[in-house]
């Protein structure tokens, strides 16, 4: 394992409430919360629900860089963001957006990663090996000497990636980080962050809107509407019971197409208010569950869950 | 055969790639490879390929921004490489996939309503154009901010929505539902049947196949600047090479309904969405029961 700034990533945020000046109401509302060094959390939500201002938060990047009130608590590797100045908290807290070339100033792939270790103050000699390896880790490995304004839009959000992890924090917070990419893109930048995650004892929390990757691919997921923490716990949990299926759709949100189909086929739900529905059935979130859901269904041993 | 060869194709073809070839920088590799395509006026079309695949390329020579270096590009009948893009604009509305690219206005209403007032449409009209549009897209609470208050997702909504303003015969999207969340993509898909049911030509680029599936008559698969598929969507997403070898992914419903054997539907069978494929499923059991002694 490589070192990681200030060790293992931990995130603990308790009541954190936070409100832009001239908003009609806080961006989010007590939100309490708990990642463990490794984990890799899914944030999933509505445009406007409050996921980029929690993740701008955990780097600190709210209130310093963009103003706002904010009462609670917040660490990050022991660390507290809202007190920190943002140049510290960048040591530990790598943070992708969904918007590359607002990420971009430098003439070249390689200049653009030794930017943020030149701020830490990394030797020379390291930085030559960090920048090699962040472009190995992100598969750009031999385009250091391309301009960004020529790469492609995949190729610059995975050389933002790479610029977060070059200063190698023990958390990353991703905002949309798939938003302009393929599918081979997508795969690319979800395995990275699970190996980031599991292999290497960071924290992970991605906003992401493919909420198939994120079931197949995310320790915890969490759900955030108007601000507020509305579910968080294992993705099968999150969002494979009937209930939940409808609870996400009322809120503008979707479930993995495969949960979707077994609620469908499962029939409708318990309903609002305590009933004698299938309380305890489990849809599949993953292809691997569906096909194996499908199959107890054929053979008539499971035919409701 | 003497005579009368009718014109078949440039009547009907509302735009018409014929043998194109696009290079950005002279010993590069093309961006657009030899290419030729054909959509028919009223016919919506998904266009989907890895990034670089020429995707952006191809909508730029769709309505003018680009000229070909050799075949050609006809947009409405009209010749790319000598109408004017000013002309062309009349025919051919395009939302970009970066909306930074394209709105320059200081409300969204004046966004919204910059096309038609350049195409000479009447200030009324442009009005109620206008109201239209912003109600269609949920855009009614923002039309008075400046464009760049709104976030990343709302920027793309106002760029699709000033295209629509101009009521062009054909309408292009490129990537129109990248980052958007899915109230967001229900709209997008909402405003593509109403544009259907209008009879506008819709030509919509990316990599989104559970968005474009159930929505387009025709898909289009595009990898390294050519044309490497082109047929009905349950077609193209059953052609398990060509989308491999263009580094695109069938929407998840598809490939399950790929791994099923389903009594009564052909082995190549794929479903395009979920409702196809509950309903699949409950064919099949009925049909297996009945079997059953």
């Amino acid at each position: 394992m490589i070192g990681l700034n200030g060790g293992g990533g931990t995130i603990s945020i308790r009541d954190l409430t936070v409100r832009y000046p001239g908003a009609p109401g806080p961006a989010l509302t007590r939100i309490t919360l708990d990642v463990v060094a490794g984990e890799l959390v899914g944030v999933i939500g509505l445009t406007g629900a409050g996921r980029s201002t929690l993740l701008r938060c955990v780097a600190g990047i709210v209130p310093h860089l963009i103003p706002a009130t904010v009462s609670g608590s917040i660490h990050v590797t022991g660390l507290d963001p809202l007190v920190e100045p943002v140049g510290t908290m960048a040591g530990r807290v790598g943070v992708v957006l969904d918007d590359p070339d607002s990420q971009i100033s430098q003439a070249t792939v390689a200049d653009e990663i030794a930017l943020g270790l030149e701020s830490l103050g990394v030797p020379w000699a390291e930085m030559v090996v960090r920048v090699e390896r962040a472009l190995e880790e992100v598969g750009l490995a031999g385009l250091g000497d391309r301009s960004p304004a020529t790469i492609s839009g995949g190729e610059q959000q995975r050389l933002a990636i790479a610029c977060a992890m070059a200063m190698r924090p023990s958390v990353l917070v991703m905002d949309e980080p798939t938003a302009n990419l393929d599918p081979a893109g997508c795969s690319a930048v979800f395995g990275l962050a699970r190996r980031l995650s599991r292999d290497e004892g960071r924290s992970v929390l991605i906003a992401d809107q493919d909420v198939e990757r994120l079931a197949a691919t995310a320790d915890r997921l969490m759900v955030l509407d108007a601000g507020r923490i509305v579910a968080d716990g294992p993705p099968g949990a999150v969002l494979g019971r009937p209930q939940t299926v409808e609870a996400l759709a009322g809120i503008g949100l979707r479930v993995p197409q495969v949960t979707e189909l077994a609620a469908r086929l499962a029939g409708p739900g318990p309903g609002p208010g305590p009933g004698p529905g299938p309380e305890g059935m489990v849809l599949p979130v993953t292809m691997g569950e569906a096909v194996a859901w499908l199959a107890r269904r054929a053979a008539g041993t499971d035919a409701v869950g | 055969m003497s005579g009368v060869v009718p014109e078949m194709r440039p009547r009907d073809a509302m735009l018409s790639f014929d043998a194109v070839r696009f290079t950005y920088q002279r010993d590069a590799p093309s961006a657009i490879d030899g290419l030729s395509l054909e959509v028919a006026a009223t016919e919506v079309v998904g266009i989907v390929g890895a990034n670089g695949s020429g995707k952006t390329t191809l909508v730029k020579l769709a309505n003018g921004l680009l000229r070909p270096d050799s075949g050609r590009v006809t947009v409405d009948g009209l010749d790319t490489g000598r109408a004017p893009v000013r002309t062309l604009a009349a025919h051919a509305g395009l939302a970009f996939q970066n909306p930074n690219h394209q709105l320059f206005a200081a409300t969204v209403a004046e966004e919204l309503a910059f096309g038609p007032r350049n195409l000479g449409v009447p200030v009324d009209e442009v009005e109620s154009r206008v109201g239209e549009v912003a109600a269609q897209l949920g855009l009614d609470g923002v039309l008075e901010l400046h464009p760049y208050r709104l976030g990343l997702a709302t920027r793309k909504l106002v760029a699709i929505g000033s295209v629509l303003t101009m009521r062009t015969p054909l309408v292009i999207l490129d990537e129109p539902t990248t980052g958007q969340d899915h109230a967001t993509v229900r709209t997008l898909a909402g405003l593509v049947a109403a544009l259907r049911g209008a009879g506008r030509t819709v030509v919509i680029v990316g990599h989104d196949t559970s968005f474009l599936a159930p929505l387009v008559d025709r898909l289009v698969i595009l990898a390294a600047g050519r044309v490497t598929a082109d047929g009905p969507p349950r077609l193209v997403l059953a052609d398990d090479a060509a989308i491999t070898e263009a580094g695109l992914e069938v929407p998840q419903i598809t490939d399950l309904s790929r791994r099923l054997d389903l009594v009564g539907r052909p082995g190549a069978w794929r479903a395009l969405s979920v409702g196809e494929l509950a309903d699949a499923i409950v064919d099949s059991e009925a049909v297996e029961s009945e079997a059953r002694p």
